[in-house]
């Protein structure tokens, strides 16, 4: 069985590293474009062609699924450079060299799925290419300064990131270590770049500035800095740093689950906590995201705000809570359990609070989930009235999910400084004082946002959307803000009465972390065809009408079993890329040398891993 | 049993709550099943949650089930135990059956209320000042043509209002006129049901097209009217 990973290793690193992959991956994309080809050939003999397609599955499933997958492993080779870096600066500036492995061992994860990030952008280039020429031919006319700049980009990024990564172990003391930093900031600075490059195309496609005067750079520029240009980039690249943090969360919670000894169960439970927590700190701030960009849609155009608000994409939004809330669940849940399990004895001391976290987060939740317009027989819906519940009705607007959310993210907020807070015990002189701040602070808070979401029902929606929900945020903000350096500064002094003891969770955490990585991506697949299918027959809205035999929204059944078909797929992919890239932990483990002298994360990369090279 | 005792008392009143309490609040009605069962489970996540959060609190709960189902010291409640074995998938089939089985009883609906308008209607603004004449004028046109089924208090309980499934409209209500622009109401009130797009499937609603009657004028006084009656405002972005 050695034998044989070491043959594959040795095949991999004998074409280049990921040469195997392309090759096998553009083969697969070249078989399924023959048939366009063939298609192509008949629309020829009437004019240029428009569009071809593929038969079975369809060109526009393909692309759809092909640009899923894309965007997930970008959202996932863009997400995690950000807090990679941040635990190497943590490590570099604290000297704790443990979050030094950790940065390591995010990078390792990156650098083998960079590749297929890049093989699934080729790949969906080419098909957009078969499928849809005159749609490629008209956006190539209008961004092609920024085509050029992308592929200068992603030429820098490479550079930078295989610098980075195999520059690791030689770059660890003094100024190369400074230097090492520093390539790490400017993967990140053109991460952002290559984000926010193809964002413009996608939001071009929805919310278009179309000149037809002025040179290619003006046009060009014109239509990147269109209305919902600068909402996506925040929105994605929050939502990125989510999606690497659960994934990583994810990753961790599997090898904590399969962990053999207990250095290994230490390691992977710390990695589980870090990559949650940084899942979590995303979470909090991508809701008031999300707002921002729904808000920008809407008054961008009536049409599509309705169309995916209160039109028949508004289902999806339910869908969306109920994603959230087990999400929220989720991520609290771990939480708790690293309460009870990590710190012995704090359990009986905290079970209460986390019942009272818990039932708050449910009726909230309830709320959040509760439609507007809701699913009943005729004979419901007429002992109702109508489609809406006289009483529960009010909950179904965004008056009252907005104050929800904003609950839950204190409650989950919350959650966080009880862990952060247990074990320990106060012993500066003005604790008392400061606690009686944090919780006035945070009652008023509560009892603020509550307010505010109440009042919102009988003033007019420009004030509730331009000042009330804003304020909420606000107030949220300003909790975070202030309670956690009043616990930063109270727990410098406090006393620690029961050590953390990592390695001990049940397997049940390693599960929560494997179901919340899962509903992230469900969630940002179903947001995917959410925002595509806002154009409704448009392929540039208002612009260019989709004129193709898919000229029309998929039913909810069928895109939820595309949508369901790209996760299932990520996963899959991602557990592969996964596998292969521990491949070399698990022959180094077998070929002789003691476990225990081995450090975590030992990469296998392609090229082979930094180690080998000494 | 304690452990488990209490989430069962705990499902079984909320379930009474929901099922029997709620819908006997004053300005209530019954709970379509769908709610019904989102909460319940949101019940059922809750308690799951709660008894894992421990070892021991979790042994207290899964145990007795788990000794249950394996069949583990649990002396004379062996013959239950095969008894819920058998009644079990039972149930299921029976379920399964109900569900797919050919039924005279019509599909739930989840049709869309508020379809999106079509791209002429949108970003319209009112061209009618809102003078208290123009207002006045427009809760007259309101009187003579709107409130018969929406009613002389813009609830929606006009004399005409019982005889339409879906009802009319409640304007007074903060979740209805007040979420949207004037621009949609002129398109709805021009088009009436019959107007509704594909989106709006399966086009229930019996508003009558007034732009065979009404001049785009009226039509523009009448949303004047409608807002001040129902002491509500637009959605504008300014």
């Amino acid at each position: 069985m050695q034998q044989g990973v070491g043959t594959i290793q040795r095949a991999l690193r004998a074409v280049g590293g990921h040469g195997g992959w392309l090759a096998g991956l553009l083969l697969i994309a070249g078989w399924l474009a023959l048939p366009s080809i063939g298609l192509a050939a008949e629309g020829a003999t009437t004019g240029p062609t428009e569009y071809r397609d593929i038969p079975y599955i369809g060109s526009r499933n393909l692309i759809w699924i092909v640009a899923q997958l894309h965007l997930l492993l970008a959202g996932f080779v863009l997400g995690v450079p950000i807090f990679a870096w941040l635990c190497e600066v943590v490590a570099w500036r604290g000297g704790e060299k443990r979050y030094d492995k950790l940065a390591k061992e995010f990078t390792k994860l990156l650098t083998s799925a960079y590749s297929t990030t890049a093989l699934f952008g080729g790949i969906l280039l080419f098909l957009l290419v078969a499928f849809y020429p005159k749609l490629m031919n008209y956006l190539t006319d209008i961004f092609f300064p920024s085509f050029l700049l992308y592929c200068l980009l992603f030429l820098l990024e490479t550079a930078t990131l295989y610098l980075y990564w195999y520059g690791w172990d030689t770059m660890q003391e003094g100024r190369k270590k400074t230097l090492h930093i520093f390539l790490g900031f400017l993967l990140n600075f053109f991460a952002l770049f290559i984000m926010i490059v193809p964002n413009a195309w996608a939001t071009f496609q929805s919310s278009p500035v179309v000149i037809s005067d002025g040179t290619a750079i003006e046009r060009a520029w014109a239509a990147t800095w269109n209305p919902t240009w600068w909402p996506i980039n925040i929105h994605r690249l929050i939502a990125n740093v989510v999606l690497g943090g659960y994934i990583c969360g994810a990753y961790a919670g599997i090898r904590y689950l399969s962990s053999r000894n207990t250095e290994e169960r230490e390691h992977y439970d710390w990695m589980g906590y870090v990559g949650n927590f940084i899942g979590v700190f995303g979470l909090l701030a991508l809701p008031f995201a999300g707002y921002w960009l729904m808000r920008e849609i809407y008054q961008y155009n009536q049409q599509m705000g309705i169309t995916l608000m209160g039109g028949f994409l508004s289902w999806l939004f339910i869908i969306q809570a109920m994603l959230i809330g087990v999400l929220f669940l989720g991520s609290n849940y771990y939480f708790w359990l690293g309460i009870t399990y990590r710190i012995p004895g704090s359990e009986s001391k905290y079970r209460k609070p986390m019942l009272w976290m818990l039932v708050s987060l449910l009726l909230c939740l309830a709320v959040w989930m509760t439609p507007h317009s809701l699913v009943a027989s005729i004979e419901e819906a007429q002992k109702m009235g109508g489609a809406h519940h006289p009483l529960l009705g009010v909950l179904g607007v965004m008056s009252a999910k907005m104050t929800v959310s904003n609950l839950m993210i204190l409650i989950t907020f919350m959650s966080f400084v009880m862990y952060w807070r247990a074990g320990k015990q106060d012993t500066a002189g003005w604790a008392t004082f400061g606690k009686a701040v944090m919780g006035s602070v945070l009652v008023l808070a509560s009892i603020a946002v509550i307010v505010l979401g109440v009042w919102g029902y009988f003033v007019p929606a420009i004030v509730r959307i331009n000042y009330f929900s804003t304020s909420q945020v606000l107030i949220v903000i300003f909790v975070i803000l202030t309670i956690t350096p009043l616990t930063a500064l109270l727990l410098k002094s406090a006393k620690t009465t029961t050590e953390m003891v990592w390695g001990s969770m049940p397997p049940r955490a390693g599960y929560a972390l494997v179901l919340n990585a899962v509903m992230v991506i469900l969630l940002m697949t179903l947001m995917g065809y959410a925002r595509s299918s806002s154009r409704v027959h448009w392929h540039v809205y208002g612009v260019m009408r989709d004129s193709s035999p898919y000229a029309y929204s998929p039913a909810l059944g069928s895109a939820s079993l595309i949508m369901a078909f790209c996760t299932f797929s990520f996963c899959m992919i991602v557990a592969f890329i996964f596998w292969v890239a521990t491949m070399g932990d698990k022959a180094k483990g077998g070929h002789g040398a003691a476990k225990g002298e081995l450090p975590h994360g030992i990469p296998a990369m392609a090229g082979g891993s930094p180690d080998e090279r000494r | 049993m304690g452990a488990l005792g209490k989430p069962i008392i705990l499902m079984v009143a909320m379930y009474v709550f929901l099922k029997f309490v709620l819908p006997n609040i004053p300005g209530s009605a019954p709970l379509p099943s769908s709610l019904i069962v989102l909460y319940l489970l949101l019940t059922a996540a809750g308690i799951v949650i709660f008894q894992t959060l421990s070892g021991e609190s979790k042994d207290a709960f899964w145990g007795p089930m788990q000794r249950f189902l394996t069949g583990e010291n649990i002396g004379g409640m062996q013959a239950i135990r095969y008894g819920v074995f058998i009644l079990f998938p039972l149930l299921v089939g029976w379920q399964t059956y109900g569900s797919t089985a050919a039924s005279d009883v019509p599909p739930s609906e989840s049709r869309t209320i508020h379809p999106a308008p079509p791209g002429e209607y949108t970003g319209l603004s009112n061209p009618v000042q809102k003078t208290p004449e123009n207002i006045m004028q427009g809760k007259g046109f309101y009187a003579a043509f709107c409130s018969p089924c929406h009613g002389a208090n813009f609830d929606g309980k006009g004399p005409a209002a019982r005889g339409f499934n879906p009802p009319p409209a409640n304007f007074a209500d903060p979740t209805t006129i007040a979420m949207l622009q004037e621009s949609y109401l002129f398109w709805r009130i021009k088009k009436g049901g019959v107007g509704l797009p594909i989106e709006g499937a399966p086009w229930k609603s019996a508003m009558p097209r007034w732009e065979a009657e009404l001049p785009d004028e009226w039509i523009w006084k009448i949303i004047l009217g409608e807002y001040d009656g129902a002491h509500q405002s637009p959605r504008t972005w300014e």
